[in-house]
């Protein structure tokens, strides 16, 4: 049967790898092309390239760094970050890249993703969304690195993106990003009930058994997380890592019940 | 020599490092006078059908594809969207396609995908060899290929059935005719797997 997918995700800043805590600090923890090679040799199931520049400074995807990663990626690659256009999108595609993932594009101008469906197929559209919790305990959307809130409903914007139909839907907790205490569950629980496609949830996995738990609660999910696969003890020491042999196992079984 | 055909449609660098890994001789062929030295095929594909097939046609190797594959007897193999446009049409697109296989590509029907999520069908999964073919040789079928897709290939001949998969159904997700092999799933990212997958097409 099929499994779930446990997804490393890295970020992009300044032509390096870096890790946030709650979106900000970004620590520098590597080159991303030595990161892939750990992965591939670590065989993991699929990986997430978040370039968290691109928008910000309003420039084009870095083609070239995205062809490099590409090229050595044994795994299926998921890139994220300054798409606006089917054009780019499409351009991101042929470089060997099978998943192409819009944050901001996708929320202010959401229609852009049927033009996108229609040339790289509907199966390699990913939108990820930036949740942060409001003080009263609902969930507001945010675009730019956290930093600009949207002015849109959670659960009636990821009713629409499933009635335009994507491939993906990457949910982001911004307050638990780094934080290294577990997944905010209420919040999956919730945008699952919204929707069909294929959810990975990303921000707050610290360890194995978040993980584990996620799977267990869910059977089919991506669960992505970036501290936890390139930081080793207390102090956060960078080192590129991947689950267990026991805990992929454990998936293993969970995809047989 | 392998060809692996570059006509737009992602993820041949993939495919060129893996062969490369196993000192195995391969190149890009994007013209039809770069066949001349080829013994087999790889059809590479990301995307969706029309535009895949788009491609194809205007990239001047169609026929010189039909003829090495269909007259000569040259082995090829095709992966994801590669592997569907072998088929008569697909659900997808409005186009014929290269009809290698007498099948059809058809939209997973959502209703008896009884869990969430359903569409499309993503991730790493399980393979049933239907016949015993030395393409197989040294596969864990159990750990299986990463899929992508949300359409799937239904051979009419049930003697091309290679190997299935379970999602919602049954479906056919590896399929040979003689000299023609065709993919679903993504042996170019399904690490040791797929590395053997095209160790064995070399060695055929």
């Amino acid at each position: 049967m099929l499994r779930s997918r446990v997804i490393p995700c890295l970020l992009v800043h300044n032509k390096g790898l870096v890790k946030t805590v709650k979106f900000k600090a970004p620590k520098y923890v590597g080159d991303p092309i030595n990161a892939v090679k750990i992965f591939n040799e670590k065989e993991v199931d699929e990986l997430i390239v978040l370039d968290i520049d691109a928008t910000i400074n309003g420039v084009e995807p870095n083609y070239q760094m995205i062809e490099h990663l590409a090229n050595e990626s044994r795994m299926p690659l998921c890139y994220g970050g300054g798409v606006k256009t089917p054009e780019q999108a499409q351009k991101i595609i042929k470089l060997g890249v099978e998943k192409v993932a819009l944050s901001s594009e996708a929320i202010y101008n959401p229609k852009l993703l049927i033009d996108i469906a229609n040339i790289i197929g509907r199966q390699s559209v990913v939108v990820v969304l930036d949740i942060k919790k409001t003080l009263f305990g609902s969930y507001d959307i945010y675009s730019h690195n956290g930093k600009k809130k949207v002015k849109k409903n959670l659960f009636e914007f990821v009713a629409e993106l499933e009635t335009i139909g994507i491939g993906e839907l990457v949910i982001n907790s911004i307050d638990n990003d780094g934080v290294m205490k577990g997944y905010d569950l209420a919040l999956i629980k919730k945008v699952r009930e919204h929707v069909s496609v294929p959810l990975t949830v990303l921000g707050g996995a610290g360890s194995a058994d978040d993980i584990l738990n996620l799977i267990d609660e869910y059977k089919i999910i991506g669960a992505s997380a970036g501290s936890l696969f390139v930081f080793k003890g207390v102090y956060k020491a960078v080192l590129i890592n991947y689950l267990p042999e026991f805990a992929l196992q454990k998936i293993r079984q969970i995809s047989k019940t | 020599m392998i060809a692996i055909i570059d006509y737009g449609s992602g993820n041949i660098q993939a495919i060129k490092n893996i062969y490369k890994k196993l000192k195995i001789e391969c190149k890009f062929v994007s013209e039809p006078e770069q066949l001349n030295d080829v013994d087999k095929i790889i059809l590479p594909g990301v995307g969706a059908f029309d535009e895949a097939m788009t491609q194809l046609n205007e990239s001047g190797l169609r026929e010189i594809l039909d003829l090495m594959v269909l007259e000569q007897k040259t082995p090829v193999l095709g992966v994801c969207v590669g592997m569907q446009i072998m088929a008569i049409s697909s659900d997808e697109g409005k186009l014929d396609g290269l009809g290698w296989f007498d099948a059809q590509v058809k939209l997973f029907d959502e209703n008896i995908i009884n869990h969430k999520p359903k569409l499309p069908h993503m991730g790493w999964n399980e393979i049933q060899p239907k016949s015993e073919h030395s393409i197989l040789t040294s596969i864990d079928f159990e750990k299986g290929y990463y899929f992508l897709h949300s359409y799937y290939f239904e051979c009419h001949d049930e003697k091309d059935i290679l190997a299935t998969t379970h999602y919602g159904d049954i479906f056919h997700c590896a399929v040979n005719k003689g000299n023609i092999f065709g993919f679903q799933f993504h042996p170019e990212k399904s690490h040791s797997n797929g590395i053997n997958l095209f160790k064995n097409f070399a060695e055929l």
